[in-house]
């Protein structure tokens, strides 16, 4: 096995560890819930990427960990935003301009990048969970749904609700009132999606191409359906969008300047 | 990175000095408080402190007082009190801990001296709008507690240039409160006392100027961090003379620091300008926070904001009303931004951090698209985070950190390219 570069992306609400080789492409990666011990599960994700490429681990060259819990990955030499790593990740795949749009466990960001990668601009949303996967999570539990189910279920909706508020507790109560209605739960989980597409519209006006990033968009499509429909021009939805922080963070272990690990 | 190797904050030697200079300043207050010969005006922390100083009050900032709740982060716990009187929490928050302080009988004050029992009782309150309509209502309930007299200058808001109008009509109401200040301190109008107070004032202005521009030199000697707490006397001693021989002895200490090559930041590489509030709660944090990734905070509006440069002693009153209402808080966006350019420049700037205080909108600038026009018209790149002034309970420590991270990389990727 040649030379292995590793990224962790120890995000608030999943950990992701993405291997690749000298050239960028991945050999090996793993996903798993966060939990509360970051260090342990980034282990345990190193592993099973190590056995899905086949590898031992002295062939990691280098690693780097993001993500909010990046300075808790024991083994990482280096540590980088996770704004950083996802605009990396999607210049890699589009190496042109691009918005990148990325909804994660605990917030949403929007970077605007230029031909070279390099960051324009970026947004984080305000200290309030509306609009990311902590949002959708919460309007499951209120929907008695499991989170698997909702996007299926949107894409079933025939008369969309709209809702209006823009913070997470507010919505639950509004959801709560659409079921007093008889509004059916295909409707009102299509009107969840929007809403998160309507969050990021008010962050950004997402000019030029849009590549969507994150764990919300890989396992909501109608999210990124929505906010296509919402700019009126296709947004694209980065391959294994989940994966996007822990592999820019591996193509920069490869590329190198990432900001020295400290402890936590 | 192991600790040792880890950049620490260099202490400015001459704070201790400082520190003493506060301690009889608050020492005093709490003397003529007790005292029924002596009189004490609490004073807005940009309203007519040389009037107040000319009559021989003792001076009391509120403003201040809040600063110490929020560096001391007693305010997440005040600021109930003060909401459960209906004061709303999405108000000042200077105003809400510093009375829910009053209404829980505690102050940072008594930390500072022994002799020091609590706030000093006012026997007048005297505010200037010009910061914004929050520090009047601050100031009525206390008039209301006390019983004791309210009067003020209502200021202009959103001025471009700045007109002999608006000058008259505030020197007008400036000179109006001279009646009743008369009456309260038992003391006769003294015009020359005035003006030697107004000089004095003058000369602070000038030398803390002298101090921020010093942060000019690369490396910056001094960082925005460094100042919030280094204003103290520019802030509640502007026309005594103490405050001035202190930043004498400050401005030498700083200069010996760029003689000597020796920047506030280990190898700095980035400059920026903070615009807004400080985060009094989060000062050390995000003192370190710039440390750590070789960034300094080089200047900032809000330290800059008691720099008075139009006061005159030969037209105290006129130069005063010039002053207080030239305020950046004061103007329009028009003039914001070519204040801040000149700063970007001067400064040798790399990147604007935008704070938007939540309880604070006058100053917070982030809110009416400038940020966006930073980027898009003039292509310096500008960092929106949000927090607060005193209620830490609106600050989120991991996106702070996030965001200051991925601006400096941003940073980097410029000066890289």
């Amino acid at each position: 096995m040649s030379d292995l570069f590793c990224g962790v992306d120890a995000g608030a609400a999943a950990t992701k560890v993405v291997l690749v080789d000298p050239s960028g492409g991945v050999v090996g990666s793993s996903v798993r819930r966060s939990g509360v011990d970051f260090t342990s599960t980034a282990r345990r994700n190193l592993e099973d990427a190590l056995a899905q490429a086949g590898a031992a681990r002295d062939a990691i060259r280098r690693t780097v960990s993001t993500g909010y819990g990046r300075t808790n990955v024991d083994f990482a030499d280096e540590t980088m935003t996770e704004i950083a790593c996802h605009a990396t990740a999607v210049h890699h795949a589009f190496p042109r301009p691009v918005t990148v749009v990325d909804i994660g466990g605990q917030d949403s960001k929007v970077i605007r990048i230029d031909a070279d990668g390099r960051r324009v601009n970026f947004k984080m949303n305000r200290k309030c969970a509306a609009g990311t996967g902590a949002f959708l999570e919460e309007i499951g539990l209120r929907l008695d749904v499991e989170l698997t189910e909702l996007d299926r279920l949107a894409h079933e909706a025939s008369d969309p609700v709209s809702l209006g508020s823009f913070c997470t507790v507010f919505t639950k109560t509004e959801v709560l009132g659409l079921i007093r209605q008889g509004r059916r739960i295909e409707d009102i989980a299509h009107g969840v999606y929007d809403s998160v597409a309507k969050r990021i519209l008010e962050m950004d006006p997402l000019t030029g191409e849009v590549v969507m990033t994150g764990g919300v968009v890989e396992h909501n499509p109608m999210v990124a359906t929505l906010l296509s429909s919402r700019i009126g021009r296709q947004v694209h939805v980065l391959e294994r969008a989940q994966l996007a922080g822990a592999h820019g963070a591996a193509l920069r272990a490869i590329g190198g300047g990432a900001k020295e690990k400290t402890d936590a | 990175m192991n600790d040792e190797r880890k950049p620490k904050i260099k202490r400015i030697a001459s704070t201790k000095s400082m520190g003493l200079l506060m301690r009889d300043y608050f020492v005093e207050l709490a003397e003529a408080a007790e005292d029924p010969g002596r009189k004490v005006a609490w004073c807005t922390s940009v309203g007519p402190a040389e009037l107040l100083r000319s009559f021989g009050f003792d001076v009391y900032f509120p403003e201040n007082h809040g600063a110490m709740l929020g560096s001391a982060r007693m305010a997440a716990d005040l600021i109930p009190r003060a909401n459960a009187l209906g004061y709303s929490p999405d108000i000042c928050s200077y105003l809400t801990s510093d009375v829910g302080a009053f209404l829980a009988g505690v102050s940072p004050m008594t930390k500072v001296d022994e002799r020091i029992k609590g706030v000093p009782g006012p026997d007048v309150l005297v505010f200037n709008t010009n910061q914004c309509r929050d520090v009047q209502d601050w100031f009525l309930w206390y008039g209301r507690h006390f019983d004791v007299p309210v009067i003020g200058v209502h200021s202009y808001a959103g001025i471009g240039d700045v007109r002999d109008l608006h000058v008259k009509s505030i020197a007008g109401q400036m000179e109006a409160l001279v009646p009743e200040l008369e009456r309260i301190s038992g003391t006769k109008f003294d015009i020359d006392r005035l003006r030697e107070v107004v000089g004095l004032s003058r000369r602070c202005s000038e030398l803390w100027k002298e101090v921020l521009d010093t942060a000019s030199a690369r490396p910056a000697p001094l960082t925005f961090f460094d100042g919030t707490i280094l204003m103290g006397p520019a802030v509640v001693l502007r026309g005594d003379s103490r405050a001035n021989e202190f930043y004498e002895t400050l401005i030498a200490e700083l200069r010996q620091r760029i003689d000597e090559g020796e920047g506030a930041v280990e190898d700095e590489a980035y400059r920026i300008y903070w615009e807004g509030m400080p985060i009094w709660g989060r000062l050390r944090a995000n003192a370190t926070l710039f440390l750590e990734n070789r960034a300094c905070v080089v200047a900032s509006t809000y330290c800059n904001s008691w720099i008075f440069q139009d006061l005159d002693p030969e037209d105290p009153f006129m130069s005063m009303a010039r002053a207080y209402t030239k305020l950046f808080i004061v103007r329009n966006d028009e003039f914001k931004e070519r204040y801040i350019d000149e700063m970007l420049d001067v400064f040798s700037v790399d990147g604007i951090l935008f704070h938007d205080a939540k309880t604070c909108p006058n100053n917070s600038n982030s809110r009416y698209g400038m940020p966006e026009r930073y980027v898009e018209d003039k292509g310096v790149p500008t960092l929106v985070i949000n927090g607060d002034l005193n209620d830490m309970r609106l600050v989120s420590d991991e996106q702070m950190v996030t965001n200051v991270e991925a601006f400096i990389e941003q940073l980097a990727e410029r000066k890289d390219a």
